[in-house]
């Protein structure tokens, strides 16, 4: 198969994706109110409980507002990486998702063009959330707005690969409100998003290594380094195994041969 | 004549349930072939194997001599699919799912444009092209999955259950249009359906019970076969409906 079809499908996929995205502005709005309650009112009460010492990549102390900006870029990409794989079980269930699973086009570059896609919508909206952060003065170096966005592709494309595979290991819609809850709080919660791994270690330190181990700090910590144009070399290596990992589950769990859905459909 | 799809000795399972034992079919291009069951016969599984949505693990299914298990790619490129349950995006417009359906099969803007208007003209559509999926009828919507479904001139189209729903009008539109579709020549049709209305005189049937081929044939040698009156008759015989 010719390289420009792929190409053309690809394109054909982002921009459905990026429609239903443009058509659906509730799903705009409710995208930014989520982290901006956490900004607004989360973080205000919480920043004379905290404390935050100095620490890498910040150069001096910090409100909390700022500390938890990371987590909440990271939050935004989580939920729609949820959220996407979310319509993928609607769609299977629904049927659209078998027009896209009888293309030609080998499975594997549709899935990850379907996974892109999801990328780039969440990347929208983590730049009009920076753009809202700006007044509580959560401004990074305005180089920090160029240097995410490569740290936001790949965070997305972990995030979104773990919902892909959770999908694809889903049969029905209502088992997926579960899934969220036993997926998208315990990351969020267990990880470098809301407090620094230090303050963890200090109370408990089985915690500290379940928060140290979850993929989930290693978006965090991504994004916060990425947003003062700092490489992390620890972090960014733990992201791309992670993707490696959660993307081959969900390939193979799309595989009519292998995966999940050979379970599902039967020999 | 080509061969347009050919199934061979095809099981399938799932867990101890048997949902098809030893199908074979073969349908040649030009034919309109009726799959002729009652809801749960294996209709829909069958169609889930030849489109690959579900891995055979027996027999063969061939469409144009493409293995779907060997050559899916050579295979799919062949197929055209209504599937029972509708598939458009109900928020994108007519003209942005068929523009979708276009690039899944690597057809140019240009290419699917051209094509675009020729089925939504085909099917007397062409006003709805803007206007979002949500807001046409049932019946418009199952034309429009048709119209979708030979964007990328398939030669072989399977509609499983197309009319399901529908009111008679709608049901005999679209059963018109397909009908026509097969006389191009070139391309093969496979109808699923437990609406014995649906078949004339003269078509091949394929008739499906409790996941078994239990008879194939013209509706005229089935009928006769089984020394019943017609093709309902001859049907309910077959699979031990007591009207």
């Amino acid at each position: 198969m010719k390289p420009i079809i792929y190409l053309r499908c690809f394109k054909g996929i982002v921009l459905r994706e990026a429609l239903r995205f443009f058509h659906q502005k509730e799903r705009f709005f409710s995208a930014l109110v989520r982290p901006l309650v956490w900004l607004g009112i989360f973080a205000a009460g919480f920043r004379s409980v905290l404390g935050v010492a100095i620490i890498p990549p910040y150069e001096t102390y910090i409100p909390y507002e700022v500390y938890i900006a990371p987590g909440l870029i990271a939050m935004i990409q989580l939920f729609n990486g949820m959220q996407s794989s979310l319509s993928m079980v609607y769609d299977r269930e629904m049927g659209s998702m078998k027009t896209m699973l009888v293309s030609p086009i080998p499975r594997w570059f549709l899935l990850i063009s379907k996974l892109l896609a999801g990328v780039f919508v969440s990347i929208l909206q983590v730049y009009a959330f920076l753009i809202i952060a700006s007044f509580w003065e959560i401004i990074p170096p305005i180089a920090g707005y160029f240097t995410i966005l490569p740290a936001l592709i790949f965070t997305g494309l972990m995030l979104g690969s773990l919902g892909m595979f959770l999908s694809s290991a889903i049969k029905q819609l209502e088992n997926f409100a579960g899934v969220m809850n036993f997926v998208i709080f315990p990351m969020f919660f267990a990880s470098s998003a809301l407090y620094p791994l230090w303050k963890i270690e200090e109370t408990s330190e089985w915690l500290y290594y379940v928060c140290f181990y979850n993929p989930f700090t290693y978006a965090v910590e991504s994004i916060r380094f990425s947003l003062y144009s700092q490489f992390n070399f620890e972090y960014t290596a733990g992201i791309v195994i992670f993707t490696v990992i959660f993307l081959i589950l969900s390939i193979l769990g799309y595989d009519p041969a292998r995966g999940s859905l050979q379970k599902k459909g039967g020999s | 004549m080509s061969t347009a799809l050919q199934i061979k000795n095809v099981s399938h399972k799932f867990g101890e349930f048997k949902a098809l034992k030893n199908v074979s079919i073969k349908i040649d291009s030009g034919d309109f072939t009726v799959l002729l069951g009652l809801n749960g016969a294996g209709k829909t599984t069958l169609y889930s194997l030849i489109t690959r949505l579900y891995n055979n693990n027996s027999g063969s299914i061939k469409i144009h001599n493409f293995d779907v298990r060997e050559k899916s790619s050579d295979a799919l490129k062949n197929i055209g699919v209504v599937f029972q349950q509708p598939t458009l995006d109900l928020d994108l417009s007519v003209e942005e799912n068929l523009h979708y359906h276009s690039s899944l099969h690597g057809l140019s803007f240009g290419d699917a444009k051209e094509r675009i208007e020729e089925e939504i003209q085909r099917i007397d559509l062409i006003e709805k092209l803007k206007n979002k999926v949500r807001s046409l009828s049932g019946g418009q919507r199952r034309r429009v999955e048709i119209a979708r479904s030979l964007l990328h001139k398939p030669k072989l189209l399977l509609l499983d259950e197309p009319t399901v729903g529908l009111d008679i009008g709608s049901r005999q539109m679209i059963l018109k249009h397909v009908k026509s579709l097969c006389k191009r020549g070139d391309l093969a049709v496979l109808w699923a359906t437990h609406l014995i209305d649906e078949i004339d005189k003269g078509e091949k049937v394929v008739i499906i019970h409790k996941g078994e081929i239990v008879e194939s044939g013209d509706v005229i040698k089935i009928v006769k076969k089984t020394k019943q009156k017609n093709i309902r008759d001859a049907f309910n015989k077959l699979v031990g409906v007591k009207v």
